[in-house]
């Protein structure tokens, strides 16, 4: 009995080890990966890469000047998977496509894993605004949708105030203006690939320049001064 | 409470009329549209299609401020009517565009088609009353008393949504399109692909939807956070008519209507909530509510009786 129960906990303290160890390995493999993404974002590389950071803000907040998109927070599988759509040419961009090639797989891994643990920009809501009328095009658009064109609204799948949901629907609070207006248009010229289930190609069909400009409008003036809040994306 | 008198008769149609019930049902009284051919999601094409008036045109008055209460309670559910819902589901989770969507339970058709009488609970219900069953039923939670706000709002914003439609009338795009029975009996396993395929990117693997900054974003479609056993859309024909014209979000109609029967089937064979009304055994509870091929409440999935406790 004494023997059988010895045994038991031998063998659990033996797990518990092995868990242990493994955890501490992940641990330490997903620093040593956040040291070289910081790396590579603060420092650009060897073979020619730019540091991330001197176009995408040194909190990786983005430019609205210059339309440049905020990285920070945005979920890591999309962003490393955005890079790998520049390195293979599928997503178009002269800026992108050879700074994304000259990465390693490990590196725009890394560098998505470093702009993901970075704060969303102070002042991103969490909430759209309550009360919105159909006139305000692009509130209207974001958090209605147009359905008698069967057209979502945008935070039907991009989450309240457009923060982003999971791994697939990446923030739209607290993009440029610029940049959410660029993307829109090119995925209607073909610039972007169609992305999960050739969803947005169906749905800029739907909209007009003005309502893109519109709903740029919206989500990059969504960052107001308070509600701070991180985009979580969990699973219920 | 349903006697039981109608189903010892062993009408075929009052057990029918049960599985059209429900949340549907506000598709119950009347079955979905336009058998086999359901109209695009965007059909302002049908020539007689019934538009319900502009947001702009909401009043602003007192009347008005009860007309915007219920559609912030239907679109928001859980934020202005949270004591009385028990799950993560809004109304417009069925009922999209806030209640406007043709082909997806309208509430503007909804009103026109109470009073009425309900196999369901065996007598003429109020449209209020309905509402509760809503409550109830699909939000897993408590029905509102006859009176309370939450009922009146929701159901000033109803008649306001149906202002110069014809009174008891079914309008096209009235319910969940009623669709054609499949060429193969609906399959479980043919489901599952359907769901990893088309449905699983927004609702998750699990059927548990996905939320972001506490709220729920895509809904659970099963499990602890979904509707409960009684609910129209635990009926396969009801589901099926729902995802056939709305799934998946903004690519309405894509899906055959094999492919949609398949994946109702799938969805309503998973475990959710008890039916409020159990009565103790599973078998009775299936024998008195769910004695139907529509329901898979008492079957057994994957070694596992759907609904015991």
């Amino acid at each position: 009995m004494s023997g059988a129960v010895g045994k038991v906990s031998s063998r659990s303290a033996f797990a518990m080890c092995v868990v242990t160890i493994a955890v501490g390995m992940a641990a330490t493999a997903r620093a040593d990966d956040m040291m070289a993404g910081k790396t590579i974002a603060t420092q650009g590389t060897a073979k020619g890469v730019a540091a991330c950071i001197s176009c995408h803000g040194g909190k990786g907040e983005g430019n609205a000047a210059a339309g440049f998109p905020r990285l920070a927070g945005v979920n890591a599988s999309y962003l490393s998977g955005q890079l790998s759509a520049f390195a293979n040419g599928e997503r178009q961009s002269t800026i992108m496509q050879p700074f994304a090639k000259l990465l390693s797989s490990n590196g725009r891994s890394a560098v998505a894993l470093y702009f993901s643990a970075l704060p969303p920009p102070a002042g991103i809501k969490t909430n759209d605004r309550t009360a919105i009328k159909p006139s305000d095009i692009g509130a209207w658009i974001a958090t209605r949708g147009r359905w008698d064109q069967g057209l979502p609204a945008c935070a039907q799948c991009h989450g309240p105030g457009g923060i982003g949901v999971g791994v697939t629907f990446p923030p739209l609070a607290g993009q440029p203006a610029a940049y959410i207006e660029s993307q829109l248009h090119g995925w209607k010229k073909g610039a972007r690939p169609p992305g999960p289930m050739a969803l947005m190609p169906v749905i800029v069909s739907k909209l007009s320049d003005t309502d893109i400009s519109a709903i740029a409008a919206y989500y990059a003036g969504n960052a107001g001064p308070s509600d701070n809040a991180a985009p979580t994306g969990s699973k219920q | 409470m349903i006697s039981q008198s109608w189903l010892s008769k062993g009408i075929l149609i009052g057990l029918l009329a049960i599985a059209s019930g429900a949340m549907g049902g506000i598709t119950c009284a009347a079955e979905g549209s336009t058998p086999g051919s359901a109209p695009e999601p965007s059909a302002p094409s049908a020539a007689k299609a019934f538009a319900p008036p502009a947001e702009a045109a909401m009043p602003t008055n007192e009347f008005g401020k009860s007309i915007k209460l219920g559609e912030q309670i239907f679109t928001h559910t859980q934020e202005f009517a949270g004591k009385y819902v028990g799950n993560s589901l809004n109304c417009a989770s069925c009922h999209l565009d806030a209640g406007r969507k043709p082909d997806s339970s309208p509430l503007w058709a909804a009103y026109l088609v109470y009073p009425a009488y309900r196999s369901k609970n065996g007598h003429v219900n109020s449209f209020a009353e309905r509402l509760q069953g809503c409550f109830r039923y699909s939000m897993n939670g408590k029905a509102p008393p006859l009176g309370d706000p939450v009922l009146v709002a929701l159901e000033t914003y109803a008649f306001w949504l149906a202002q110069g439609a014809p009174v008891g009338e079914k309008l096209p795009g009235q319910g969940y399109p009623k669709l054609p029975a499949p060429a193969l009996k609906a399959d479980y396993t043919r489901g599952s692909q359907v769901y990893a395929q088309h449905c699983a990117l927004c609702h998750a693997a699990h059927g548990q939807g996905q939320s972001s900054g506490g709220k729920a974003v895509f809904p659970p479609l099963w499990g602890a956070h979904s509707f409960n056993w009684g609910a129209g859309m635990g009926e396969i024909q009801n589901a099926a008519g729902f995802i056939k014209a709305n799934m998946p979000l903004g690519l309405g109609n894509t899906l055959t209507d094999q492919q949609a029967w398949d994946v109702a089937m799938f969805m309503d064979s998973q475990e959710r909530p008890q039916d409020p009304r159990f009565t103790g055994s599973v078998e009775a509870t299936r024998a008195k509510y769910h004695d139907s091929p529509n329901s898979m409440y008492g079957e057994r999935i994957n070694g596992r009786v759907l609904g015991a406790p």
